[in-house]
């Protein structure tokens, strides 16, 4: 087994060198790749294709400023009544920043920059991931433990080269985000936390930027526009934020992917009739998407609180305020969407999963409970675990204390080994805390958690170990 | 008006203008879901009721609402509304807590 996990980790290892060494030959490759292009675009078309060019220096000879490529290519926009070349020229001269490149962003990056937006930025500092490919789908396999800025860049630019598309390779911060926002019009949030979500709709309210917000989880997704023509803001809506317990993360409550690809577009669709001034955005409105219902609820919301501790009349909220602000304490959550790693345990009540593999193989007797919801349980579980929801345990502790029993029976005669003990294992290592400290206090003393659950089980004794 | 005593008259059958309790319909969304286990559960209130008091009906019959419940928005009707907004028969009370997930 030890023989095993070395040689896991030396290929790992590897992979990891390779993965580096491959990214740096894509930059290279992509960085050669546009300056072939900008020399192209030169020589062939002269200087009114290259991006942002393309934007104000428009060949003159109409005067909306599109030219011929560019009528053809959004000739069915121009053929819209209600949107028509107007519409278009003035999409065309916006820029609109999407915070985060996930489920939300995905299909709101590839139609702001198929329409035409005139320049297109885009924050953020994960890594594609594949268990982001269900719905993040601007990105591909080829880019999984690539930027995610880069490969949406990437997908935006194969869609619409003509689209000037600046890349923000960084976690959005009070310590930057004044000067990202202030180079755009139009502020899409695409993230998917709390914390993110008061930052952005404060840092918009301080530059006076409309802010369209959309955000799903499981199978609902919401959408409204925030500080836009008097509307609003966030903390109009939700002066306190909701307590940590009540944040679902994609990431822990599961997430359909189509859910947050239908706000996502229709999040591209209001920056779009925001930037071009066409039809009413749906600011002091929110929609309501219900996937199993099918069903699409739009309720009018409050306006304008003049209360607002950052819109109201008397807020003292400016860029210096902002700048200061904690997020992370007013919302009891991470920024990053790192997970919670809860510490609610002494060491002695505590051993690391490689510990535990060890004592499994000693044959040590034993009980393995393991918390997780049943639906969890049923994707993978260790073996001769005896699942008990930490939202059930209370109610079933008896079982807990039988389980205990017919393992001490189990060893019966040959008892020198002295007492069963009882492990609490769960996804993360938090539930797993959660459910050892309710245990000790109704009396098993000696239960104790696997750090970091199943994930620390797969990273630290078998790699191959199925991650969700 | 709380506290007296409520003859409940099922107007359907009798006609009669005179109604002590209304039945509002309250929607439940996303976490609020998650909570009650439901999408929506008819409620009879006396009439005169705020929504507040609906919500404070809605919350003694499901207590783990109380983490969510000072954190969301109210839709009467599709319509916004305040906690001091009277219900009336066959109104929809809409119960919005903020997802902040994508
Ligand atoms: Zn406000």
């Amino acid at each position: 087994m030890a023989s095993t996990t070395t040689e896991s980790s030396r290929i790992l290892h590897e992979i990891e060198t390779l993965k580096s060494a491959r990214s740096d030959l894509d930059r290279r490759i992509s960085s050669l790749e546009s300056q072939l292009r900008d020399l192209n675009h030169h020589q062939n078309n002269g200087v009114s294709h290259a991006p942002s060019a393309s934007v104000s220096t428009l060949d003159s000879t109409f005067p909306h400023g599109l030219s011929p490529d560019m009528i053809y290519r959004y000739s069915r926009h121009l053929l819209l009544p209600s949107f028509g070349v107007q519409a278009q020229s003035r999409l065309l001269k916006s820029s609109i920043l999407v915070v985060g490149a996930g489920g939300l962003g995905s299909p709101a990056l590839m139609y702001l920059a198929a329409c035409g937006a005139g320049r297109l930025g885009i924050v953020d500092h994960d890594v594609v991931e594949l268990n982001n490919m269900h719905r993040q789908i601007i990105h591909t396999e080829a880019y999984i433990g690539r930027s995610k800025v880069e490969s949406a860049a990437a997908t935006c630019h194969s869609i619409n080269s003509t689209v000037q598309i600046v890349e923000h390779k960084e976690a959005l911060r009070t310590s930057n985000a004044l000067e990202i926002f202030s180079k755009y019009d139009i502020i899409v949030d695409a993230t998917d936390n709390a914390p993110s979500r008061y930052m952005i709709s404060d840092c918009c309210v301080v530059l006076g930027k409309p802010l369209v917000s959309g955000a799903a989880v499981g199978l609902e997704g919401q959408l409204t526009v925030y500080n836009y023509n008097g509307g609003p803001c966030y903390r109009c809506l939700f002066p306190t934020p909701p307590p940590t317990t009540a944040c679902q993360r994609c990431s822990d409550s599961g997430v359909l992917g189509v859910v947050p690809g239908i706000i996502g577009c229709l999040q591209a669709l209001e920056a779009i009739k925001i930037a071009s001034a066409v039809g009413e955005p749906l600011s002091g409105r929110m929609l309501l998407f219900d996937a199993l219902a099918a069903r699409i609820r739009t309720v009018k919301i409050r306006g304008r609180s003049l209360q607002c501790e950052v819109c109201g009349e008397n807020s003292k909220f400016k860029a210096a305020q902002f700048q200061e602000f904690d997020y992370e304490k007013f919302t009891q959550s991470p920024l990053s969407t790192s997970p919670l790693r809860l510490k609610l345990l002494e060491p002695h009540s505590r051993i690391s999963a490689k510990e535990y593999s060890d004592r499994l193989r000693n044959g040590e007797s034993h009980v393995l409970l393991d918390v997780r919801p049943e639906h969890h349980f049923k994707i993978v579980s260790l073996p001769n675990s005896l699942n008990v929801p930490l939202a059930s345990l209370d109610g079933r502790l008896e079982e807990v204390g039988l389980a205990l029993k017919e393992e001490e029976h189990k060893q019966g005669s040959d008892s020198s080994s002295g007492d069963v003990q009882l492990y609490v294992v769960c996804r993360r290592g938090n539930d797993s805390q959660r459910a050892v400290k309710a245990l000790q206090e109704k009396g098993f003393t000696s239960a104790k958690d696997i750090i970091g659950g199943l994930e620390g089980w797969a990273r630290e004794v078998d790699p191959t170990y199925p991650a969700y | 008006m709380k506290g007296q005593e409520y003859r409940f008259e099922t107007s359907e059958s009798s006609g009669e203008k005179v109604e002590h309790l209304v039945q509002i319909k309250a929607l439940f969304f996303a976490r609020a879901r998650d909570l009650t286990g439901l999408n929506d559960m008819v409620l009879d209130v006396p009439s005169g009721s705020t929504a507040k008091d609906c919500l404070n009906k809605i919350v003694g019959k499901f207590p783990r609402l109380e983490e969510i419940i000072g954190c969301v928005v109210l839709a009467l009707n599709e319509d916004y509304t305040t906690e001091s907004t009277i219900v009336k028969d066959k109104d929809e009370l809409a119960i919005i807590p903020p997802i902040s997930g994508g």
